[in-house]
């Protein structure tokens, strides 16, 4: 994993500085949805090799929650976003 | 050729020339009864006990590199059974008396020694915890006993029993636990398959899984399509991928945990010692090294290689538990992929597809439940339905609401 991320608030900081939650692909359903759609968000994860995109804390600094974008095979890092601006809130 | 004193005498006196290889290197038949995906620990051993305890031997472990490179060479070697909740123990139960039974069972010697594991606990809420975990094994028929200071000083005098935020004021003791040589156990479980009739296919990848009616019928690999009665899938880390030629989606992140081991040494550490303040665990090896680890890295990982922050923190709470150690030099060290679940208990159960026999989510633990996994696995292929000590490690758990969650961090695999 890449030591340095570049916050879009706070420039590159040490990885160490944020929080992983872990997959930011799946969308939490409405509160009434099934219990399928409600099992597939909390638990079944795609879990692919390569290309993924995260969600990040930036717990030691802005506090804002990013979206990485990187690589967990190679662990190269594409971008970093807010995820406001990604379109989606954070759980 | 089955290993004894005397066979070691008689090819002492040969000029050692008539040693045989430990296994065959056959070719793919066109179709198996049953294939088992990954030729790791759980693989291995799972082909091994269809072949042993349920009368199936036309069957062929499929591994894309070469046997056991996976995490069964990369892992701390420790063998224990204290869990703490019904749906685990008495697998782990299991798997520590097979355990105490595998050198003879396999004629390989795995270099099983007990030699205990002793948990730390650092204040009164942790020693509440540790007691109830210790009741929880007796319930379970395991033997556990509690440490208090005095006895820990005089067993362990090299601790930082007077640390100023994380002193030492007890531990829980398994005297069963202990280590094994981890290689040699795939080895043994390899040679005990083969012998057994079972073909081990090594540098061969799965590249697909094919269906017909929805029913799996075999896999498409880099040496070609085999047939298969019946699949099974024990790939580790690599189960989610796996898993997606077939269409599953798995309650499973893919993880990087390292592990450590130091220049050799006397003999200094005579148990596995944890450490209750992080999550750090240490045992001597029998060549002298010191091996050691802790938590996971903590982001989504397939790469055997993981970050140098971790391993740093891993040093701290090492050199925090035993301050000696930091005048040790570290030799090397390594990283592993392991199938996070999303309760940190393992899955060894059907799919919804005919035919498709999964075992994964084995998170940082699959070492020790080799044994079990195997038996449980197999008895679960050969015979349709679980074994009894394995009857809650169900893929369906997490939607049917029961999960596992031995350290109650939720569905969060990197907590884990």
């Amino acid at each position: 994993m890449a030591s340095l991320i570049s916050c879009p608030h706070c420039g590159t900081r040490p990885k160490e500085e944020f929080f992983i939650r872990g997959d930011a692909n799946p969308v939490r359903p409405a509160p009434m949805a099934t219990d399928e759609a409600w099992n597939d968000y909390v638990h079944l994860r795609v879990n692919p090799r390569g290309r993924i995109r995260e969600h990040w804390q930036h717990v030691a600094g802005c506090r804002r929650w990013l979206v990485v974008e990187r690589d967990n095979f190679t662990h190269e890092v594409f971008a970093v976003t807010d995820a406001a601006k990604a379109g989606e809130g954070a759980r | 050729m089955r290993y004894s004193a005397l066979s070691i005498l008689k090819q002492a006196f040969a000029g050692n020339l008539g040693w045989k290889p430990a296994w065959r290197e056959p070719e793919p038949k066109s179709h198996y009864d049953v294939i088992i995906v990954g030729g790791g620990g759980h693989g291995l051993a799972t082909a091994y006990y269809l072949a042993k305890e349920f009368g199936i031997r036309n069957v062929a472990v499929i591994e894309k590199g070469y046997l056991g490179s996976g995490n069964v060479g990369r892992n701390t070697t420790i063998v224990r059974s204290n869990y703490m909740l019904p749906g685990n123990e008495p697998f782990y139960e299991f798997s520590l008396k097979l355990w105490e039974g595998l050198e003879q069972a396999l004629n390989y010697n795995v270099m099983l020694s007990q030699r205990g594991i002793i948990s730390l606990y650092h204040n009164d809420g942790q020693r509440d915890h540790y007691t109830r975990r210790g009741n929880a094994m007796m319930m379970e028929g395991v033997a556990a006993e509690q440490l208090d200071r005095e006895t820990l000083k005089k067993m362990l005098p090299f601790l930082n029993f007077d640390h100023a935020r994380f002193p030492i004021i007890g531990g829980l003791l398994q005297k069963r636990a202990g280590t094994a040589r981890h290689d040699a156990v795939a080895w043994g479980f390899a040679r005990g398959a083969d012998r057994l009739g079972v073909d081990l296919i090594q540098n061969c990848e799965v590249t697909g899984i094919r269906r017909e009616n929805g029913v799996v019928i075999g896999v498409e690999t880099t040496k070609g399509f085999i047939g298969c009665n019946r699949l099974g899938l024990a790939a580790a880390g690599n189960s989610s991928r796996v898993g997606a030629m077939a269409g599953l989606k798995l309650p499973l992140e893919s993880h990087v945990l390292q592990a450590f081991v130091t220049e050799g040494l006397k003999p200094c550490i005579d148990h596995v010692i944890t450490y209750g303040a992080g999550h750090f665990y240490i045992s001597q090896s029998d060549k002298g090294g010191l091996v050691f680890g802790a938590e996971i890295d903590g982001y989504s990982s397939y790469a055997q290689r993981g970050n140098l922050a971790t391993a740093e923190h891993v040093m701290e709470e090492g050199v925090t538990m035993i301050p000696g150690l930091s005048r040790v030099r570290v030799l090397r060290s390594w990283g592993g992929v392991m199938d996070m679940s999303m309760d940190g208990s393992p899955i060894i159960d059907k799919t919804p597809i005919d035919n498709l026999y999964l075992n994964c989510g084995w998170c940082y633990g699959g070492f020790k439940a080799t044994p079990a996994s195997g038996f449980c696995f197999a008895h679960l292929i050969a015979k349709g339905e679980s074994h009894h000590v394995a009857r809650a490690l169900r893929l369906d758990r997490f939607e049917r609401g029961f999960p596992i969650d031995e350290a109650g961090a939720g569905t969060q695999p990197n907590l884990h």
